[in-house]
C-alpha cells in the first residue's frame, strides 16, 4: 500500500455555537471530501462535569470522523498530539477496513480477525501512520472566554508539531482562528511544516459571545488544497481509496 | 496526565468476574484491579490451573493489538526478560455483547520503586538503574526504545531486588516517533531533544526517574526547561553522589545505555568505603566554613565603618 496524504481539522473550542449552521451538518459535509474533523473541548478549571456547552464537542468530532475529548487546560499538550494521532489512526484503519471488505466480503472488519491476523493488520496500520503525509489545520475558537487559554493552546501547537515532526512523514500545519474581523474564520499561519514560529502571531481576542462554529468549519474546509477537494467529490465514496493509492 | 480528562477507557470488572476468551476459550477469575491507564486496565486473575497472571483489558483494539505485537517481538530476544512474557491473547464479549480485547501476561511480583528505595535505602537507586541499564541496552541492540520510562512503570522484583519495567505501551522502533509518553519524563517538552526514538530518549527519562524520585510533587518547567532540570539535579541532596551521569544523560551526552552504565558503575565503586571518606570530606569543609566566617566578620566591620563615616559627615554638614 503506498501512503496518502490524511487530511485533518482540528478544533479547539470552549463553549458551544450559536450562529450560522449546525456544525455537525458541516462536518458530515467535510468527512466526506476526505478530510477527518477532531474536536477538543476545554473546560474551565472549577468544572466538574461535562458543562452543557461542550455536548457538541463529541458530536461534531462523531459527525466528522474523527475523535473529542474534553479536558482541562493542563492536559492540553498531551491531548492534542493523541487526538491527532488516534483520528491518523482510526482514519487508516478505515481504509484498510475497506481493503479487507473487498477481498474477505462484507462483514470483515479489524476487530472480527482472529487476534494472531489482526496484529499483522495493526502492523501494517502503524507503518502507515508513521510514515504518512499530514495536513491538519488548527481552528481556534477565539472568543472572549477563550481568553485565559490561549497561551496554553499556543504551547499545545508547538508540542503537536515537535510530536509529529518526530515521524518519517511529512507534516503540514495551518492555524486560523474564529471568529475573524470580516470573513468566518482568520488565518494566523499559513501552510508550513513547523510551528515554532506560532509565538509571536497569536491575535487579539475577538470579545463579545458569537461562537460561529459551523461557519468556520466550513470555511476551513476550503482551505486544503482546491484540486484534491475536487477529485474527491467526483469520485464520492472511493475517496479515500483513492487517496492512499491502493 | 490522561486521568485530567473526563473520557477515557477504562473496563470496570468486579472481583470474582470470570471472563471467558472468544476465541481459545481460556477462563479467567478476577481478582484484582492492579491500576488503570490510558490504555484500559490491569487486572490480576487466575487462569483454570490456579496460576496468578496479569490481565489488560481494553476497548482499543488498535493499541491492545500494537501492545502484544511489542511484547511478541521482545519475547523473541533469546535468554532474557525485556518485558513480561506474554502468555495468551483473545476477546471477551460482554452481556450487552461488547466486544473487550485482552491478553495475558507474567505477573511481576513486587514492589513499587518508591517504597522499595524508601524502606532500603536510597544507596540502592544507583545499583538498580545499573540493572536497567543492561536491560535498556539489550533492548537498544535490539532495535527498540521503551519510551514511556517513568517511575510507575517500574517495579522492583523480590529476591533478589531487580528492577523490572512492566507497561510496554510506549515501545517503539529506533527511527519513529515515541509512541506513548508521559510529559514529566519527555525530553521534548523539556525542549532537550525530539521526539524520535533513539537510545538516549530513554536515557533521559531514566534520569528522570531519578528526579521523581527526589521531588516527589514534580516541579515546573521554567522559562528555561533544560536549566531547571540542571538546577533541580544540583540541589538534591540524595541525589549528590550521581550528579554528574545524570547531567550528561538529560544532556543527550550519552549514546548509549552501556556508556551510561560504566559511569554510574565508576561512582558506586568509588563511593563503596563510605563512613571515613564522609567523615572526611566533613573535615575538609570546615575550614572553608571558618574562612567564611572571618570574611562576614571583616564585611560587617567595613559595613560599620561606612555607616560611621556618613553618620560623621552627615553630623558636621
Amino acid at each position: 500500500m503506498k501512503t496518502g496524504t490524511l487530511k485533518q481539522i482540528l478544533l479547539i473550542t470552549d463553549g458551544c455555537s450559536n450562529k450560522g449552521e449546525d456544525p455537525s451538518m458541516v462536518a458530515t459535509l467535510i468527512q466526506q471530501q476526505g478530510v477527518t474533523v477532531n474536536v477538543i473541548g476545554v473546560l474551565e478549571d472549577d468544572q466538574s462535569e461535562n458543562p452543557v456547552g461542550l455536548e457538541e464537542v463529541e458530536e461534531i468530532a462523531l459527525a466528522g470522523g474523527g475523535v473529542s475529548q474534553i479536558v482541562y487546560k493542563q492536559a492540553l499538550s498531551q491531548t492534542v498530539q493523541t487526538v491527532t494521532r488516534q483520528a491518523m489512526t482510526q482514519t487508516l484503519q478505515g481504509v484498510v477496513n475497506k481493503e479487507l471488505k473487498h477481498i474477505l466480503g462484507d462483514n470483515q472488519t479489524i476487530d472480527a480477525l482472529p487476534p494472531e491476523q489482526r496484529g499483522e493488520v495493526m502492523e501494517v496500520v502503524e507503518d502507515l501512520s508513521e510514515t504518512s503525509n499530514i495536513e491538519v489545520l488548527v481552528l481556534v475558537d477565539t472568543s472572549a472566554s477563550m481568553q485565559n487559554k490561549l497561551p496554553t493552546v499556543k504551547e499545545a501547537l508547538i508540542d503537536l508539531s515537535v510530536s509529529m515532526n518526530a515521524r518519517i512523514g511529512k507534516n503540514r500545519f495551518s492555524i486560523y482562528t474564529f471568529p475573524g474581523k470580516r470573513n468566518a474564520i482568520n488565518k494566523v499561519i499559513d501552510w508550513s511544516e513547523k510551528l515554532d514560529k506560532v509565538s509571536s502571531v497569536f491575535p487579539k481576542l475577538t470579545s463579545g459571545g458569537i461562537t460561529p462554529t459551523g461557519p468556520a468549519l466550513k470555511e476551513a474546509m476550503h482551505q486544503f488544497s482546491k484540486t484534491g477537494l475536487l477529485r474527491s467529490l467526483k469520485r464520492d465514496d472511493e475517496s479515500n481509496l483513492e487517496e492512499f493509492g491502493s | 496526565m490522561m486521568n485530567q480528562t473526563l473520557k477515557n477507557s477504562e473496563v470496570n470488572l468486579k472481583p470474582g468476574t470470570v471472563i471467558t476468551g472468544k476465541w481459545n476459550k481460556k477462563s479467567y477469575h478476577i481478582h484484582a484491579c492492579l491500576g488503570q491507564g490510558a490504555i484500559g486496565s490491569v487486572y490480576l486473575a487466575k487462569q483454570s490451573d490456579q496460576k496468578m497472571v496479569a490481565l489488560k483489558i481494553s476497548d482499543k483494539t488498535a493499541s491492545i493489538t500494537t501492545e502484544v505485537n511489542v511484547l511478541k517481538s521482545l519475547a523473541k530476544v533469546q535468554g532474557s526478560t525485556l518485558g513480561p512474557s506474554l502468555f495468551d491473547v483473545d476477546d471477551w464479549i460482554d452481556r450487552r455483547g461488547q466486544c473487550y480485547p485482552f491478553y495475558t501476561m507474567e505477573y511481576v511480583r513486587g514492589n513499587e520503586l518508591r517504597s522499595f528505595l524508601r524502606s532500603r535505602g536510597d544507596q540502592w537507586l544507583g545499583l538498580l538503574f545499573i540493572q536497567l541499564l543492561e536491560d535498556l541496552e539489550r533492548l537498544h541492540q535490539q532495535g527498540w526504545v521503551f519510551g514511556d520510562l517513568k517511575i510507575d512503570n517500574l517495579i522492583v522484583a523480590s529476591s533478589p531486588p531487580k528492577l523490572r519495567w512492566i507497561d510496554v505501551g510506549g515501545t517503539t522502533q529506533i527511527g519513529r516517533s515515541i509512541k506513548e509518553y508521559t510529559e514529566f519524563y519527555d525530553r521534548g517538552y523539556w525542549q532537550a531533544g525530539s521526539r524520535k526514538a533513539d537510545p538516549s530518549y530513554d536515557l533521559f527519562a531514566l534520569a528522570m526517574v531519578a528526579l521523581h524520585y527526589a521531588y516527589p510533587n514534580q516541579f515546573d518547567r521554567g522559562s528555561h526547561p533544560s536549566k531547571t532540570l540542571i538546577e533541580k539535579v544540583k540541589s538534591a541532596r540524595l541525589l549528590a553522589p550521581y550528579q554528574d551521569c545524570l547531567r550528561k544523560a538529560l544532556q543527550g551526552r550519552y549514546q548509549s545505555s552501556e556508556a551510561m552504565k560504566k559511569d554510574l558503575n565508576k561512582i558506586l565503586l568509588q563511593s563503596q568505603p563510605k563512613r571515613e571518606p564522609v567523615q572526611n570530606s566533613g573535615k575538609r569543609q570546615r575550614p572553608i566554613t571558618k574562612f567564611s566566617a572571618k570574611l562576614a566578620w571583616l564585611e560587617s566591620l567595613i559595613i560599620l565603618i561606612i555607616a560611621s563615616l556618613f553618620w560623621i559627615i552627615y553630623y558636621f554638614i
